[in-house]
């Protein structure tokens, strides 16, 4: 698909799911199915549909260690290992911990891309390449700060750690409401995301609208949010009113909340429930990358795989019994007389 | 299932982490937002779903013109005049004098914290009484 169609393609998606909400709690009053049914619906296929996408993941076999490494493996006393290779080819569960906890909290992967690049004459050389470490780092912490926040919304009385996380985010105490800093960082982090899929030819060859859609469905999330919190402002008390229903499986829907509310609930609702059926499961396939979350021990343990099934085997000696006769006329060497 | 148990403690965290809300307010009570309205003044500078949803920009509006401009009379909706403050207008004795009883309903309930009070001074209340050891 080209580059027109998936931008096209996806943004009408997400522009459709604005207008369904919109008109719906608009112009349909149908403020019980968007803030009751969808959300629930939404939370439930998420649960069991990552539960099922992991478990199913888990039947796969994987037989042998993919060492994909950079690192020195263990191997004879005399060679030198370094804890850096320790770490990105480790050899025991420490290391596989290490290896993980670099992977998922600090993007490691990310941050060894290399550029490709001509160099003096024939050669090439490799050159780091950390924007899309920055971008991706910067997204993912942004929503994740985002998100607990968003657990005011869900929780009575606050716990400490989102309130920390509130102080912290709006530190400069700019603007009234006070301006989250994460929320206009992600939204940086978003449009550098889309920007790098569209402006780079590699990228944009190889980009689908599974890449685009995410992307708009998040900048629009974004957009409804700070829109209610700063610019079109809502009624906060009966939107909480409506969460904690929500949460104490006790609904309630209260008079009065902005359409805009209902659109951003729609969103984050179709956000929740394609996120198992997406690349988004990423969430959860991180710690299934196989080759990160298991050690190089290949040489030290024997692996044998699953789905190897009996072989009926004709060994020599057999063959021998079987031709023996005929082999012995025919003057050929034979192992038993 | 593969290495079964580590991925289904695994998931398990992860449920556990998700779910947060939901167990957090398991057995806490549900709470309401209940501020209550003057009872002598009957009508507010603005009208009350605006006041509901932007009073904090209008207070913002107000510190600004008070404290930058020196403009302190504010025509309201109604085209009656006010004075731009917060501790001798919106809570004048007549009116919103108990912060308790309006401000913090709502704010407590949204967990909002609104530095006002890093420089304005709240009106006294009667606090409950408490039983004060006797001084002898």
């Amino acid at each position: 698909m080209n580059i027109i169609l998936s931008l096209t393609v996806s943004f009408l998606a997400v522009f459709g799911l604005v207008v369904i909400a919109f008109l719906g709690v608009w112009a349909a009053h149908l403020d019980v199915l968007f803030g009751v049914i969808i959300p629930y619906l939404a939370v439930i296929t998420f649960f069991v549909g990552i539960v099922y996408r992991v478990v199913k993941w888990g039947k796969c076999p994987v037989p042998f260690r993919i060492p994909s490494t950079c690192g020195q493996q263990k191997t004879l006393p005399w060679i030198k290992r370094t804890y850096v290779d320790k770490l990105d080819n480790p050899s025991n569960m420490l290391g596989v911990v290490g290896r993980m906890f670099l992977e998922v909290v600090c993007f490691r992967s990310l941050f060894r891309n290399l550029k490709l690049q001509f160099g003096d004459g024939q050669y090439v050389k490799y050159t780091s390449a950390k924007w899309l470490w920055l971008g991706a780092i910067v997204f993912h912490y942004s929503f994740l700060i985002v998100l607990i926040r968003h657990l005011r919304f869900f929780t009575d009385p606050l716990p400490l750690f989102v309130k920390v996380t509130e102080n912290i985010d709006g530190f400069f105490q700019i603007f009234l409401p006070t301006l989250y800093q994460s929320g206009f960082l992600l939204g940086a982090a978003v449009t550098y995301l889309l920007l790098r899929r569209v402006l780079d030819a590699k990228l944009r060859f190889i980009s689908l609208p599974a890449d685009y859609f995410p992307l708009f469905l998040i900048l629009g999330l974004l957009t409804t949010g700070i829109l209610m919190r700063y610019v079109l402002k809502t009624d906060v008390v009966s939107i909480k009113e409506l969460t904690m229903g929500l949460i104490h499986f006790n609904p309630v829907v209260p008079e009065g909340v902005s359409s805009l509310f209902y659109i951003h609930l729609f969103l984050v609702s179709v956000l929740f429930a394609y996120l198992p059926f997406s690349k988004l499961s990423h969430m959860a396939g991180v710690f299934l990358s196989p080759t990160r979350n298991l050690s190089n021990n290949n040489r030290m343990v024997r692996h044998i795989n699953p789905w190897d099934y009996p072989v009926k085997v004709h060994t020599y000696e057999a063959y021998e019994d079987d031709f023996r006769e005929k082999m012995r006329d025919a003057g050929l060497p034979l192992d038993k007389e | 299932m593969y290495d079964g148990g580590k991925i289904i403690t695994g998931v398990v965290i992860g449920l556990a982490l998700l779910t947060f809300p939901f167990w957090y307010n398991l057995g806490r009570a549900v709470t309401k937002a209940d501020p209550k309205l003057p009872t002598k003044e009957k009508q507010c500078v603005e009208p009350k779903a605006y006041m509901k949803t932007k009073h904090m920009q209008l207070l913002d509006l107000w510190r600004d013109s008070t404290v930058r401009a020196a403009k302190r009379s504010y025509i309201g909706f109604n085209g009656v005049k006010y004075d731009m403050s917060l501790q001798n207008t919106c809570m004048s004795p007549d009116c919103h004098s108990k912060k308790t009883e309006f401000c913090d309903q709502c704010h407590n309930y949204t967990a909002v914290v609104p530095y006002c009070w890093d420089c304005h001074i709240p009106p006294k209340e009667e606090k409950p009484k408490e039983v004060k050891p006797k001084e002898e």
